[in-house]
């Protein structure tokens, strides 16, 4: 097997490329340029190292969930904290970085779609350190179902924009986040919030994130005694399941499971997985597995958690699909639901749906390897934005309760 | 039936032959408003002077797109147009006495197969496809297909592009390279951007033998100072537009004023 962690684009396997438009090529070279001589420049470097350190609060905490591994068939189950990051969840580590770089590059302006609002906010966040002019990209439907993240973002100075066409939700925002970019390409940087689109995005992004899984490796070590039998982590387009996969990958003994949006399930026809549903196409960028029609046309997709709800996937996890060396399952609403509330009751920990998909998965994962068996949970955010969807999920309003 | 329809260089030359300024190209989508009703507005175009018909195949997820083409495609999907329809409409073109490209985002081509998709073009009379989001360096399964067919691949090359990107748009086009005159999406400018006249001779000095030039381009007199300086004036908003407001006979209008634009 080739040492799949040390590939860094334009190509993973038969996936990945440029499928972009010709104006936007030499801006692709410029970030992949900078990112490159940033990845080796102390300045840079050190500049992320400390801002990692005392504005995201990293290392991120690695918790043991005792009562929870109970429902995962008695194993020791550890839970990598990006919930406790700044802002909420894992996003900011790509964000921040991305800034960074666009100060570099000497832009002016970010711009960013956004499904959950994570990455809207993180990005949002950036910006405002940085003193950087910010919109973002959201769709209609994502921006009522998570409109407390639309109020955090517009806090933080930025302009949101709800997106109106197509499916309106992610996929329509990145659409829209393209064209803004092609157009003011000169004095914008587009902060992609996943491991997709055009190269170098996936590889880059993937190596911003990558310090979830160099952590968690030594974390889980410390704590164990040995690496764990299993890392598990939820695919949107994929970004915290790369963070905290690609320092694993080389470990052959180490299975790999990625989750999936089930939605309402593979036979309903309403669900975001790619790998159960979907087939490889070229969608926003890179050759890559997506949900499409007979023709070609992109299928809508469906999840309760509004950050997995997008019908592409990160070009290198459909390598890693392909090649066998990634497992990934689809985790219906239901089961996700299920899970965020367990993990709220057994650790007082309230974990966003996106991530309660990873502790579903884990669930079924833990009962299949027993109870001598060491698992690694990446907790990608934290559940506040949540609150209307779970409240309504499970009837905790009450009657008539209006929130003034 | 089978023909082999004309290939666009062809075209191009004999309007350079005749005497005019640049060839008009213009564009609809296929299936909006319906599949009958966009092949009867793509024949009108030819009645009305336009010497290449752009047949555009509406996608998902058009991010080269502004409002106006977003719109009709949307509804062209809504009214459950398919990939096959294309053909069609090339078919059509064709006997009216027409040179027609497709103009297709690259996943649609894909999942229809790309050497299948190029058989189906050529055998409906088809002169080659127009790739806005395929760029050379991803085009080697496309490029094969082209040779095999005889067909015509026309890559986009932007203001932004650098000469050694130029050098590779020009020696991996064949017919003309369509030349992106601002950096955007489609739609209606009120003005034409300057861009575009340095980018048609960056093309040329770089051995393009024909190029044309779109984005932005709405009526006659923008298609006469476009004229100046390109080989072709791709315009396609301003006439979808026209189609959306005032039926075939407003693109007959349109395309009318646009080729005397041209002339």
């Amino acid at each position: 097997m080739t040492d799949v962690s040390q590939e860094n684009g334009p190509y993973f396997g038969a996936f990945g490329g440029r499928f972009i438009p010709e104006a936007l090529i030499p801006a692709l070279d410029e970030i992949e340029e900078t990112w490159r001589k940033s990845q080796v420049d102390p300045e840079f470097t050190d500049e992320l190292l400390t801002l990692q350190r005392d504005y995201i609060g990293r290392p991120s905490l690695l918790t043991e969930a005792k009562r929870f591994a109970k429902h995962c068939g008695g194993a020791r189950v550890f839970l990598k904290r990006e919930d406790l990051n700044h802002t909420g969840s894992h996003k900011i580590n790509n964000a921040l970085a991305q800034a960074l770089l666009a100060k570099r590059m000497g832009k002016t302006r970010l711009i960013a779609e956004t499904g959950a609002g994570q990455h809207g906010v993180a990005t949002a966040t950036a910006a405002a350190l940085l003193d950087m002019e910010c919109e973002v990209y959201m769709g209609e439907e994502d921006t009522q179902r998570q409109a407390l993240n639309v109020a955090r973002m517009r806090l933080l100075g930025s302009k949101v924009n709800a997106v109106t066409n197509g499916t309106r939700t992610l996929k329509d925002a990145m659409n829209e986040a393209m064209r803004d970019w092609v157009a003011n390409v000169d004095a914008t940087h587009y902060v992609i919030g996943t491991v997709a689109g055009p190269h170098p995005f996936p590889a880059m992004v993937r190596s911003f994130q990558n310090v979830i899984g160099v952590e968690a490796r030594q974390q889980v070590i410390d704590a164990a005694g040995r690496l764990p039998d299993a890392v598990c982590a939820c695919v949107g387009g994929g970004s915290n399941a790369m963070g905290i996969f690609a320092a694993f990958l080389a470990d052959t003994d180490v299975r790999i499971f990625g989750f999936e949006a089930g939605g309402e399930g593979i036979d309903s026809g309403r669900h975001a997985a790619r790998f159960s549903g979907g087939r490889p196409g070229v969608l926003h960028g890179s050759a890559t597995y997506i949900l499409q029609d007979a023709d070609g046309q992109t299928r809508g997709s469906h999840s309760v958690s509004a950050g997995l709800d997008y019908p592409s996937v990160g070009p290198e996890h459909s390598h890693l699909h392909d090649t066998e060396r990634v497992t990934y399952e689809p985790v219906v609403d239901a089961e996700a639901m299920e899970a965020m509330q367990l993990l709220s009751r057994t650790e007082g920990i309230i974990p966003a749906i996106e991530s309660a998909h990873a502790l579903a998965g884990a669930m079924r994962v833990g009962r299949e390897l027993g109870p001598e068996a060491v698992l690694l949970v990446n907790l990608s955010g934290r559940g506040d934005k949540d609150m209307t969807t779970a409240a309504k999920w499970f009837d905790y309003f009450d009657e008539g309760a209006v929130q003034v | 039936m089978s023909l082999t329809g004309p290939r666009t260089a062809t075209t191009l030359d004999a309007v350079a032959e005749a005497g005019r300024k640049a060839a008009l190209i213009g564009y609809l989508p296929v299936g909006f408003p319906t599949v009958p009703g966009s092949i009867e507005a793509m024949v009108e175009l030819v009645r009305s002077g336009v010497d290449i018909v752009e047949v555009g195949l509406p996608y998902s997820d058009p991010g080269m797109d502004g409002p106006v083409i977003q719109r009709a495609a949307e509804q062209a999907l809504d009214g459950g147009v398919r990939t096959k329809d294309v053909f069609s409409a090339v078919a059509a073109i064709a006997e009216a006495g027409g040179t027609a490209v497709v103009m297709s985002y690259w996943n649609l081509v894909l999942q229809y197969g790309v050497d299948a998709f190029a058989r189906d073009l050529d055998a409906a009379g088809g002169g080659g496809i127009i790739t806005p989001d395929l760029i050379p360096d991803e085009a080697a399964g496309w490029l094969n297909a082209a040779e095999a067919y005889d067909l015509d691949r026309i890559f986009l090359a932007a203001p932004s592009s650098t000469p050694e990107r130029i050098a590779r748009i020009v020696e991996s086009s064949r017919g003309f390279v369509y030349a992106a005159s601002t950096m955007g999406v489609t739609g209606v400018r009120s003005e034409v951007d300057n861009h575009a006249r340095d980018l048609v001779s960056r093309l040329k000095e770089a051995g393009a033998p024909r190029a044309c030039v779109g984005l932005g381009v709405s009526n006659r007199e923008q298609a006469a100072e476009v004229a100046e300086y390109a080989d072709g004036v791709i315009v396609g908003s301003a006439l979808v537009r026209a189609l959306e407001s005032d039926g075939v006979p407003g693109v007959a209008a349109l395309a009318a004023e646009l080729a005397e634009g041209c002339a």
